[in-house]
């Protein structure tokens, strides 16, 4: 186990290192410049501002200067908003999409699961296929759909949550709601494959005619294996659901990181789109770090594979 | 000497597809589509692109099928046509993916060891990369291509292809008619393009009908965003982004698009998993 | 047994579902919407339509930074809310004298800073100072090259006290601002934000005098003396100010505060003002005129915008360098028919650059539509050059559904009238800006407000070399003009030469002027003291909430 996790950090560093680099050379290769204004800032004041962002000096230099600042925890200022600093930004900024985040993941288990396990228990019935087939429609149904549909139902119809925002409590409902139910699809999805593929399994038969009764079946024997692939998809889902937040932060004026990243990267804010892609890759390597323990725990078989 | 177990594989997994209703009616489901979308521009007695402005935001009726949009053009011209941008972006993305991650896999588990190791801790690495966020960054900083962006979106998704190639050659890799072959003095390449790769086709081929649905959900997004296609060009993804906004004044705009999307996702979804039943002997049945 | 085990899970399942969905429900208990419970507190929720880059008043650029600014920071005069004309501000009279050359301004005894420290005259030459300072970079410092000397002084070199500078402050509560040359509109001018007092000991105390990105302006940092104090600032969430009881004019203040909202989608603005939760919105998008009109008709407002939507042309590369080209672009479009049916807006086609009517001036009609002799325009500059059709011609615009859809409508246009097909480039704001100011393209949409009322803000943009300019079309006649203009004194003169300078324009088109703006917006009409204004300008010292009249 600590293997595991000491060979993880180590290969986190390259990671980082090629990750940081990549998005550096990207962003500053790409055209249109942090600058850029329709007021046509005159020659003279855009060569001052690039000075002060030190976007003046060579290439290189500037990218070994990042590298040292980076390595020190400073992420700078950011370049469209220069009063406020990166790091402040994704402090306040990633908070929001944390919640958003667990609340939507913990709906799309609430619902996910027991509607998988379900389905895979009453195969071939209706208690089959309409969990199914609302969870292909949630899978098929884009969020940007799904969004403006529940606010034109719940919000502006009924008046029952606010259209947008992320004030108060009851801002959250909708917004997690949609992404919830759009990986809920998947987990049900999920959830049913590996619960058949368990229930199939020679140890089940077996504890079956040992006269174990159906509920003992499933919490001890089934969830497990019916639960591994869920478990393997919440890495990434997990991760999905925080990067890939962009749109319901969008569709609902939420202040995410999602948004920031992709205001960032329209504005050419280097150094805002520089934190943002690396505090997710740590985010993420430490998620799959954190899967691959569950799973490690979950089967047996795994702990030794690593 | 020929594996003669892929042909006869083969025919049982097509009979037990065909006993599959859903599937049959999935696959169904898709040729129509993929005609309609190939045919249905030229069907229409408008193009794509053509705009009336006198007849905007039109209920569908005898002149036009969908209805029209907020330009007056044609619902109907541009849904078929969408289709013709999001199915060629869906299957040249999940293509490209193939390509690189199919032979990827191959190379890393044919060849085990200490280059399987360090192949499959690059996947690992680069599955860490918030790729997402790098197609957005690509799209962002260079421009709306159509080139880039089916190979922006391809490069996302070769991952999950390398790792279960070379899962499944791991597999193969100890049957013996790849021993066989081996002391028949096959070269590698051969034994890896003419021997193991007939082998893979089943899973090959179920991941890419997976794959394709989550291409074009991607390219949906991408076009929420304002990274897909150009105008005047319309893909799925545009077409339901504008109706998603328009739903309560006209949605003729969002119903006829959202529900070729959905058919064909749907249709893809479930022919894959009849693929996988079929071509999976261990699959359960009752 | 075993059969009841089984059925026990599909029922606990769902029975927790249930159990979920209802606490969901719960939370979202219906509240009352902002504009109702905005009556009782007298706040403005107000649709900002983007984040402000920057609230350092000599920093900002943008129409959301004027929106914040102006409730927090207060100039020498203030403006009328139905008319815009100067009124006493800070300064409580005036007196104008050698011909215009020069203002002395009496400031109130009573003006404060929030924090409570007595605002003088030499708090705005501090700020003068700082504008015009070269080590700023302040983008907007060209604004105060009215004032004399200032240019040089701005453009680096010398001390304040070597340039000169025409401010000068006779003692704490007289300013006297000299120009260098008489300036008709000057009074309205000092309406913008670069002319705005800033704090000299809060920016001192962050070492903010020459450098930009300091936490001066954070809320609990940020000292002004307007109407309104920042009282929090979550950035892409909501920005908020509180009525400035330090302020002099605080009685007529009726309002106890704003929250702006800075939200960029514009059919999220519109959800979030039908469900109540935006008293106004900052846009309106073209394609829901019909339906809102329908649904809103008193709350959809159409209003007169000093702006003009054009396209530019890059006049150095063919085939727009010949100047028959352009024309026959200009004259295949039907600029009625783009307002009426694709804008749909209430706008009125341009015929001119300057919308008509601009503090007084009313250009004659210069551009017209003319499709046959646009036509024959096309078809002289091909036989002359021996083509058969125009080589491939990129149409770039930057990403909005509003400007896509005016773009597909030219292409439409030009395709039937010209026969011509162009390709339609969209591209995100950065990107377009780069590329346009660096030269790299044909045809490019662009549009332009006026930052104040008078014809001199439209037609300087085309001088030779402007900065402002990016066609690359220099004309000295159109020079002349506009300098005989910017010197004149009599309005008669001034007009005359402005009118020059519009008849060249039509005549060599180095711009596609389309439609002057209307302001589309939603407003509810318990917002009262709001009036439509010509720059958007809408002091906020007017404005207050009361339930609607009911008939």
């Amino acid at each position: 186990m600590s293997r595991l996790i000491f060979s993880r950090l180590l290969q986190a560093i390259p990671t980082l290192w090629v990750i940081a680099t990549l998005t550096f050379f990207m962003t500053r290769f790409a055209p249109g410049g942090p600058f850029d204004s329709e007021k046509a800032i005159p020659e003279e004041i855009k060569i001052k501002l690039e000075a002060h962002f030190g976007l003046d000096r060579p290439l290189f230099e500037q990218y070994i200067l990042y590298i040292q600042n980076l390595l020190r925890g400073d992420l700078g200022p950011s370049f469209k908003y220069p009063e406020w600093e990166v790091s402040e930004l994704i402090a306040t900024a990633f908070p929001v999409s944390l919640t958003l985040g667990v609340l939507s993941f913990i709906i799309a288990l609430l619902i996910g699961i027991p509607g998988g396990m379900i389905a895979a228990l009453r195969r071939n019935t209706w208690m089959d296929y309409l969990p199914m087939g609302l969870s292909m429609a949630g899978i098929c149904l884009p969020t940007f759909v799904l969004g403006p549909l529940l606010i034109f139902v719940f919000s502006t119809q009924l008046a029952l949550f606010p259209p947008l925002g992320w004030y108060g409590a009851s801002d959250w409902v909708l917004p997690s709601l949609t992404l919830g139910l759009f990986y809920a699809a998947y987990i049900a999805r999920l959830t049913r494959a590996g619960m058949l593929e368990t229930l199939q399994q020679d140890y089940i038969r077996t504890a079956r005619a040992k006269g174990a009764s159906s509920w003992r079946i499933l919490t001890k024997h089934a969830a497990r294996g019916g639960l591994l692939p869920v478990v393997t998809f919440l890495g990434p889902a997990f991760a999905g659901l925080i990067s890939g937040s962009f749109v319901i932060e969008s569709i609902f004026f939420i202040p995410g990181l999602g948004k920031f990243f992709v205001t960032a990267a329209f504005n050419r804010d280097y150094t805002m789109v520089l934190g943002t892609v690396l505090f997710y890759a740590i985010l993420i390597i430490c998620l799959n770090l954190v899967v691959d323990l569950i799973q490690a725990l979950l089967d047996p078989k795994a702990r030794q594979a690593k | 000497m020929k594996p003669e177990k892929s042909s006869s594989l083969g025919k049982d997994a097509w009979l037990r597809l065909r006993a599959n209703r859903m599937a049959m009616v999935s696959l169904f489901i898709l040729v129509a589509v993929g005609l309609l979308s190939l045919l249905g521009p030229m069907l229409s007695s408008h193009a794509y692109d053509e705009q009336n402005l006198d007849r905007i935001f039109e209920n569908p009726n005898s002149t036009y099928l969908f209805g029209t949009d907020n330009l007056g053009r044609d619902l109907f011209a541009r849904t078929t046509y969408g289709g013709r941008i999001s199915l060629s972006v869906g299957l040249l993305a999940t293509f490209v993916s193939l390509i690189i991650g199919v032979t990827y896999g191959m190379i890393s588990g044919y060849a085990g060891g200490r280059v399987d190791a360090w192949m499959m801790r690059m996947v690992d690495v680069l599955y860490a990369l918030p790729f997402i966020i790098f197609v957005i960054l690509l799209m962002v900083m260079f421009g709306r291509n159509f080139l880039l962006l089916f190979l922006a979106i391809g490069a996302v998704e070769w991952l999950t292809m390398a790792r279960i190639t070379r899962a499944q050659t791991l597999n193969l890799k100890k049957a013996e008619f790849v021993e066989a072959a081996r002391a028949l003095g096959f070269s590698h390449t051969r034994i890896l393009f003419r021997h193991l790769l007939p082998n893979l086709i089943g899973p090959i081929i179920i991941y890419a009908t997976l794959t394709v649905p989550a291409v074009m959900l991607l390219e949906a997004v991408l076009s929420f965003l304002g990274l897909g296609v150009q105008a005047p060009m319309s893909s799925w993804g545009s077409l339901i982004k504008e109706g998603a906004e328009k739903m309560d004044a006209a949605p003729w705009l969002l119903l006829f698009p959202g529900s070729f999307f959905c058919l064909t996702l749907f249709s893809l979804n479930f022919l894959g998993d009849g693929l996988r039943d079929a071509l999976d002997p261990k699959s359960s049945k009752d | 047994m075993e059969a009841n085990k089984q059925s026990a899970l599909p029922a606990i399942s769902i029975f927790w579902i249930i159990l979920f969905g209802w606490t969901w429900l719960a939370l979202g208990c219906s509240k009352p919407s902002n504009v109702e419970t905005a009556i009782d507190e007298q706040v403005l929720h107000f649709g900002l339509g983007a984040e402000p880059q920057h609230l350092d008043p000599h920093l900002a650029t943008s129409v959301a930074a004027h929106n914040i600014l102006s409730a927090l920071l207060e100039g020498l005069v203030s403006e009328d809310p139905k008319t815009l004309k100067p009124l006493p501000g800070v300064a409580q009279k005036w007196e104008i004298s050698d011909q215009g050359r020069q203002y002395k301004f009496s400031l109130r005894k009573n003006a404060r800073w929030s924090n409570g420290d007595p605002l003088t005259a030499h708090d705005f030459i501090y700020s003068f100072r700082r504008i015009l300072n070269p080590n700023l970079g302040a983008p907007y410092a060209s604004m105060l090259y009215a004032l004399k000397n200032a240019e040089s002084f701005h453009q680096g070199g010398k001390s304040w006290q070597e340039a000169g500078v025409g401010v000068v402050a006779l003692d704490e509560h007289t300013l006297v601002l000299t120009l260098k040359n008489p300036i008709p509109y000057f009074l309205e001018l000092l309406n913008h934000y670069a002319w705005f007092p800033v704090h000299q000991p809060t920016i001192e105390s962050f070492g903010a005098y020459e450098k930009i990105g300091t936490a001066w302006t954070k809320p609990g940092h940020f000292v002004g003396n307007g109407p309104f104090s920042l009282t929090s600032h979550q950035i892409n969430s909501v920005i908020e100010v509180t009525k400035n009881q330090s302020y002099w004019d605080a009685e007529t203040v009726r309002l106890q505060g704003i929250r702006f909202y800075p939200i960029e989608a514009v059919y999220t603005e519109e959800r979030a003002y039908r469900s109540g939760f935006l008293h106004l919105t900052q846009s309106v998008s073209a394609d829901r005129i019909d339906f809102l009109k329908e649904k809103y008709p008193d709350e959809l407002h159409f209003e007169p915008y000093l702006g003009t939507y054009f396209y530019r042309f890059n006049v150095r590369a063919a085939p727009f360098d010949d100047v028959r080209v352009r024309q026959a672009f200009s004259l295949s479009i039907d600029r009625q028919r783009l307002v009426d049916k694709v804008l749909r807006g209430g706008q009125s086609p341009a015929t001119t650059f300057t919308p008509p009517g601009t503090g007084g001036f009313f250009p004659a009609p210069g551009f017209a539509y003319d499709r046959a002799k646009a036509r024959e325009l096309l078809d002289s500059y091909l036989r002359e050059k021996g083509l058969d059709s125009l080589p491939q011609i990129e149409l770039t615009y930057n990403t909005s559904e509003g400007h896509k859809k005016v773009a597909e409508a030219l292409h439409a246009m030009w395709k039937e009238n010209l026969g011509v097909e162009i390709r339609l480039l969209n591209m995100e704001w950065k990107v377009f800006l780069s590329t346009i100011s660096g030269g790299d393209f044909s045809l490019a949409r662009a549009g332009w407000i006026g930052d104040y009322v008078d014809p001199h803000t439209f037609l300087q943009m085309w001088r030779s070399g402007d900065g402002l300019n990016m066609t690359g079309w220099e004309n000295q006649s159109y020079d002349q003009a506009l300098r005989l203009a910017e010197t004149s004194t009599g309005t008669a003169k001034r007009w005359e030469s402005f009118q020059r300078c519009e008849t060249i324009l039509a005549e060599e088109a180095p711009i596609l002027p389309l439609y002057f703006y209307v302001h589309l917006t939603l407003r509810h009409p318990s917002v009262r003291g709001w009036s439509p204004t010509l720059l958007d300008h809408h002091p906020y010292k007017y404005v207050y909430l009361a339930k609607e009249a009911h008939p």
